[in-house]
């Protein structure tokens, strides 16, 4: 662009500006353009951004199926490892259509309160090759597929974390329902609270309402509050209502292959790339800062079970090693894009003990039976990871502090780390709050009416043949 | 004849075959089986969740010999199974009440 420019200048010295350059050079010469047009918008789309932020789509898709699917499934005993497949994969489609006919619009686009978007948008009303959608760039867009698209893969691996919670004793069609209605309840209005906002361009003199959260100043460069709080509260309370798996603490409830689970984690590790540097919404320096805290964030939370393990158990356990790579990984989603890699690493080592003593101690003192520990990690790590990002983004520890979009050109604004985890801790407890007390409603009256659970002989024959009619594995 | 039925550690399935072959056993059955002595079982973690197994994986060894080599077959096995640790295994010898090829229809020692 940068030479660009220099064309369009030295040209103009010859006076034949008017007759070559296209409108937007003349205009990016005199600074970025205030409130554009959707037609000066066409114009502010880079190919680099297009094609990055699909790529980032796809592998974060690949975080669901086949990712999430292995890592859970690998999980479970043999008996219900297709029932956990079948409603990730299901989940992961319904949500797809879901996010189309209703969840962009109530989460992205204007809303009349701060909580929710409107219906503006309904079965992507509006929404063509020809319309775009903000970066956190000024006068940089993207096609608004593209940020739909882009979004929808987050939408969809959400609602599927939290089956983790009550894997191995849950029927099949009450699930799926809930999951339309929490995404609905729960998941577009949290994403709206935290993630909408009028875009850098049209910030300055605006009235109209962003998301909550966001107007508050919380930070979330990847998700959180809005996937892993979200989703780890969500399948507590589903364990909750649900209840322990026949037999919990009496018979043994290993893993059946955790072979399955390594392959999981690991894809989960190639596709977050996606999700945390894709998040930045453009390919550029702040994404490399993101994928390099991703890497190592991760490295340094896996490493850091596998010495808890060593410290405790005596042996570093490959389960231990896994599980420690996706607590970093969750950590660092709502920091990615704000801390440095040194912090990021501080946050991965703090983040697996922290972890471990939920999954190892907490989670046994108090009896609840989440059965991949969707609460223990996800949970637990995103609420360290959002309140550190208070911490991490201060640019005294090297972080990216944030920008004032109140102003036009948005200007780094003045970092308070005190109040900015102040600010971290109340998004947390807003997060916690709805997703809560939505969800325990929600699983409670489907308990009641249709029912969760399926029966004792059921539950001991597995749900592979009782639900689904098959057997992942037949030799 | 003789049935001699050996539980024994999986590892040295191969140095009992070899010394049976040795003395010119035709045939033998294995079957991979659980089952526990006085060896413990082994205690297994799963993120801070501990399963003690109390059975232990071994593999059973059948023979079918004639009275006469059945004496070295088990002091064959007794030798080529034996590590001198605990969890090495058991033979038992069963009398055998009749035996048949079924391809020939052949029966009893010329059987085996």
């Amino acid at each position: 662009m940068k030479l660009l420019n220099k064309i369009g200048a030295s040209l103009g010295t010859l006076g034949v500006t008017a007759l070559l350059a296209a409108p937007a050079w003349a205009q990016e010469a005199a600074g970025p353009i205030f409130n554009p047009t959707v037609e000066q918008q066409a114009t502010m789309v880079n190919k680099g951004d297009v094609a990055w932020m699909l790529v980032s789509a796809a592998i974060v898709l690949m975080m669901s199926v086949p990712a999430l699917a292995l890592f859970y499934g690998g999980l479970v005993r043999t008996k219900n490892m297709l029932s956990v497949m079948m409603q990730v994969l299901i989940i992961v489609s319904v949500m797809a259509l879901v996010w189309c006919c209703w969840g962009y619009s109530m989460a992205f686009s204007q809303g009349t309160t701060a909580y929710v978007g409107g219906f503006s948008k309904v079965f992507l009303m509006g929404v063509s090759a020809g319309t775009y959608g903000a970066t956190f760039s000024n006068n940089v867009y993207l096609p608004e597929y593209v940020f739909v698209i882009f979004q929808m893969t987050f939408a969809c691996i959400t609602p599927a974390l939290i089956v983790g919670a009550f894997a191995e004793r849950v029927k099949f069609t009450p699930l799926i329902i809930f999951v339309v209605l929490w995404a609905t309840l729960v998941y577009f209005p949290v994403a709206h609270m935290v993630w909408f906002w009028q875009g850098p361009d049209f910030l300055k003199d605006s009235t109209a309402p962003n998301g909550l959260l966001w107007g508050w100043g919380a930070l979330d460069f990847a998700g959180g509050t809005v996937v892993h709080i979200n989703a780890g509260i969500a399948g507590l309370m589903g364990c909750l209502v649900i209840g322990k798996r026949t037999g919990y603490g009496k018979e043994p409830m290993p893993p059946h292959s955790l072979t399955m689970t390594m392959i999981g984690a690991s894809l989960l590790w190639v596709g977050w790339f996606g999700f945390n540097a894709g998040s930045n919404l453009e390919s550029n320096a702040v994404t490399a800062v993101a994928f390099i805290n991703t890497f190592v964030a991760t490295a340094a939370a896996a490493v850091a079970w596998a010495l808890c393990d060593q410290v405790i158990h005596g042996k570093p356990s490959l389960l231990g090693a896994a599980t420690g790579a996706v607590a970093g990984l969750v950590a660092i989603t709502p920091a990615s894009g704000f801390a440095a890699p040194m912090t990021s690493i501080i946050l991965g080592l703090m983040v697996s003990p922290l972890c471990f003593f939920f999954v190892t101690t907490v989670k046994n003192k108090l009896g609840y039976d989440d059965s991949l520990d969707v609460f223990g990690v996800h949970c637990i790590g995103g609420i360290l990871g959002a309140i550190m990002t208070g911490v991490f983004a201060d640019p005294a520890l090297g972080g990216q502090g944030f920008f004032d979009y109140t102003q036009f050109p948005a200007v780094v604004g003045a970092y308070d780390m005190g109040a900015q985890v102040i600010t971290q801790i109340k998004a947390v407890l807003v997060t916690l709050a709805w997703s809560g007390g939505i969800s325990l409603v929600l699983f409670f009256i489907l308990d009641k009416t249709i029912g969760l659970r399926p029966s004792v002989e059921v539950e001991h024959e597995g749900l592979d043949l009782a639900e689904h009619g098959e057997r992942a594995y037949n030799y | 004849m003789k049935l001699v039925v050996a539980i024994i550690k999986p590892f040295k399935l191969d140095e009992v075959r070899e010394a049976l072959s040795g003395l010119g056993v035709q045939g033998m059955t294995v079957t991979e089986v659980k089952g526990f002595g006085r060896q413990k079982g082994q205690t297994e973690i799963y993120r801070g969740a501990e399963y003690s197994t109390n059975m232990v994986p071994k593999i059973k060894v059948e023979v079918a010999a004639t009275d006469a080599l059945a004496g070295r077959v088990v002091e064959a096995i007794q030798q080529a199974a034996n590590t001198g640790a605990i969890g090495d295994g058991k033979i038992f010898v069963l009398e055998i009440g009749q035996a048949v090829r079924i391809r020939t229809g052949e029966t009893d020692d010329v059987a085996l």
